[in-house]
């Protein structure tokens, strides 16, 4: 940096570039916007779901768990659960917590309702419905 | 102290060294539930540790910028804050919303607490790192405000300095890409893209301004460099910083069913990224060799040249180490995940703090520096944490190394918890890396307790 680099030049480079990244991404993000209908399954937020969706956020499971990949690492990946498992297997597993087995990590009871369980499992599956690009790399998420 | 109001900001220090030992300590109780996986179940099942965890992370970091903030502003537009009452006001509000809202995730189900706090008005819990109910995410806003208003009333009736100016900027925007946090849409896709302009455009973005202008305020301090030469430094790094970060947030657009070009775009512009953290790593140590003098504050130099260090290694090279989309497709959401960012937030924004304390802190009780022996304390505890996390980092990116092999790379995969198991040692092996932070953490509370000869504050 020499002396013919001055702040000020500095500062109108920081402020410029800022600028032109930032209209940059906005341009980014409204075609985004314009492109998700064909990739994100709106078409199936169904009420269900969107109950489902209430119900995977106000009992906190990805403090546990990922969903596409984000979220916790300590639980698996839930985002392809319902192509892995199916909607029976999940229901019953959920119902069938904690399994006090010794020493393996736990998910706790939250005590769902035939109704929710569905909704929860409906969420699942629109979910897994979302074009990903491929991700996961199997089905072991 | 050159200003008497900038004593509001020593409350705010010590909170936030309180609230990381309490993160900590639950860092640990998750560290060994990944192993003894009932342990403390059902009284503190995984992911109510996990929002302790990452929340007080987050408060105990605000809590420091806050505070540097308040110490900084005065000396830099050479006036008194513009009201110290409204900073010690805010500063309760913040601590009891915070402590009440901690006390909520461990006392009630979390379902329940939602119910308590007005979720069913607006749904935005539950989602990772805005876990905090609607109540506490409005009090967040408040104090915010608040806060932006002293300062920049103070900066209106003052000096007007690049690293003033910088600081206020950084931190308007971090409260600026808060308020996405009130969104959260049904539609998953448009949840997770939104999402990201709070925690990317924090830490890949405003934040680093903040982190800039801290580190540059310290150096001046510390090494008596002409102020010009280190603020035009300082312009380069954060124009480093946006060029790159703010595109580079398509790095996390690559598999939530966002359209692909991102992964074009998130790819190279994030690759980029190190960048700015290799200037602020050149910055610092060309800054303290180029030194016009020898600060008797040793501790916060040492801080100053750690953060750019370790900044570089968790932000720049981990963060590299997993960015490009065909990498990324195998380590998304692992174990790597989790290397990076233990290390990234350490070595950027917990060092920053604990950087700007450490040279804070002294003048505020009246002195230029700690004695020799409380240095050499503080000096133990900088390299007992920050090489414990450098082994966490290490034992978590073995085991995601193993992770991706086991259940994602290979032809014949295994089941997530099978997986699971057969990392088990290097979860353990971060576990005792873990204990030796703790201690590391122990002896830095200690340092501020060691008496020894000082000289009087300038
Ligand atoms: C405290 C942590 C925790 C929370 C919170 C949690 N889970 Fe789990 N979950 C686990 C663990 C651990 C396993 C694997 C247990 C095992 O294999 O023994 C699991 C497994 C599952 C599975 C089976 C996955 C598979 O591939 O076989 C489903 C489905 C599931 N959880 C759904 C949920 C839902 C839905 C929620 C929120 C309502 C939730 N979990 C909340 C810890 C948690
Ligand atoms: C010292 C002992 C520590 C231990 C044992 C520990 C343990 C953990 C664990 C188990 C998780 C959850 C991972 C998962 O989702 O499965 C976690 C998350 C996290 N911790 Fe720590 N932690 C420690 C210290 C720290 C420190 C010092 C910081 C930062 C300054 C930090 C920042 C984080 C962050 C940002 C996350 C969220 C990570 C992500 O979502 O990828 N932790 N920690
Ligand atoms: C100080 C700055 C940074 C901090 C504090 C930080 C922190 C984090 C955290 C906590 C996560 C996990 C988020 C989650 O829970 O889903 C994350 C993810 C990620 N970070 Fe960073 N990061 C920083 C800088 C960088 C940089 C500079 C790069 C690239 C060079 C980078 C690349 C990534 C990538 C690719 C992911 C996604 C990982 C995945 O797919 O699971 N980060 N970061
Ligand atoms: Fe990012």
């Amino acid at each position: 940096m020499s002396g013919t680099f001055t702040k000020s030049m500095a500062r109108n480079i920081f402020y410029g570039g800022t600028v032109f990244f930032v209209l940059l991404f906005l341009a980014l993000s409204f075609d985004t916007m314009k492109e998700l209908p064909k990739r994100d399954n709106r078409a199936n937020l169904t009420e269900s779901v969107i109950n489902g969706k209430k119900l995977w956020e106000v009992n906190n499971c990805i403090g546990c768990h990922s969903l596409l990949g984000e979220g916790a690492y300590f639980a698996p990946e839930l985002g392809n659960v319902y192509p892995r498992r199916g909607p029976e297997f999940i229901k019953a597993w959920i119902q069938a917590m904690p399994t006090g087995a010794p020493g393996r990590r736990q998910m706790p009871n939250f005590g769902f309702t035939d109704k929710e369980l569905d909704d929860l499992v409906a969420f699942l599956k629109y979910s897994s419905e979302i074009n990903t690009a491929n991700w996961p790399p199997n089905i072991e998420g | 102290m050159q200003y008497k109001s900038q004593a509001v900001a020593k409350p705010y220090f010590i909170a936030a060294i309180a609230l990381f030992t309490g993160q900590i300590l639950f860092g640990l109780i998750m560290g060994l539930q990944y192993v003894v996986g009932d342990f403390l179940f059902p009284e503190i099942p995984f992911n109510v540790a996990r929002m302790v965890h990452t929340n007080l992370l987050i408060v105990w970091l605000l809590f420091g910028f806050m505070g540097a903030a308040y110490f900084m502003i005065p000396e830099e537009t050479e006036t008194e804050l513009y009201s110290p009452k409204l900073a010690i006001a805010m500063f309760w509000i913040f601590l009891v919303a915070g402590a009440l809202t901690i006390v909520g995730y461990l006392t009630v189900p979390y379902a329940t607490l939602a119910k308590m706090t007005g979720n069913d008005i607006l749904a935005t819990m539950g989602r990772e790192f805005l876990e905090q109910p609607l109540v506490t995410k409005i009090g967040i806003v408040v104090v915010a405000l608040a806060f932006l208003f002293n300062l920049s009333m103070t900066m209106l009736k003052g000096r007007k300095t690049s690293i003033g100016l910088v600081l206020l900027l950084g931190l308007w925007g971090l409260a600026i890409f808060f308020l996405f946090s009130f969104y959260n849409p049904h539609n998953l896709v448009l949840d997770k893209f939104f999402w990201w302009w709070v925690v990317h455009l924090w830490v890949e973005g405003v934040w680093e301004l903040i982190l800039g202008a801290l580190l540059a305020f310290v150096l001046i301090k510390v090494t008596g460099v002409d102020r010009e030469v280190i603020e035009k430094w300082l312009y380069v790094i954060i124009t480093l910083a946006l060029v790159s970060g703010i595109i580079g947030t398509g790095h996390h657009y690559f598999w939530i069913g966002t359209p692909e070009y991102w992964q074009w775009w998130g790819s190279i512009f994030s690759a980029l990224e190190p960048i700015p953290f290799f200037a602020m790593t050149v910055f610092a140590f060309n800054m303290v060799n180029r030194r016009r003098r020898d600060h008797p504050n040793k501790a916060a130099t040492l801080w100053a040249l750690g953060t750019g260090v370790m900044a570089f290694l968790g932000a720049g090279v981990w963060g590299f180490l997993h960015t490009l989309a065909p990498v990324n497709y195998y380590t998304h959401g692992t174990q790597i995940t989790a290397a990076h960012g233990h290390m990234a937030f350490y070595g950027a924004y917990a060092m920053v703090v604990l950087c700007i304390i450490s040279y804070a802190m002294p003048i505020l009780r009246g002195r230029a520096a700690n004695s020799a022996k409380a240095q050499v304390m503080e000096m133990w505890s900088f390299w007992l944490m920050t090489v414990s996390m450098v082994f966490i980092t290490l034992f978590l990116t073995a085991a995601g190394i193993v992770q991706v092999w086991l259940q994602r790379f290979s032809d014949t995969p295994i089941a997530f918890m099978a997986a699971q198991d057969q990392i088990s040692l290097f979860y353990w092996m971060r576990e005792v890396a873990g204990v030796f932070f703790l201690i590391g953490l122990l002896v830095y509370i200690a340092s501020f307790f060691v008496k020894g000869e000082t000289k009087a504050a300038a």
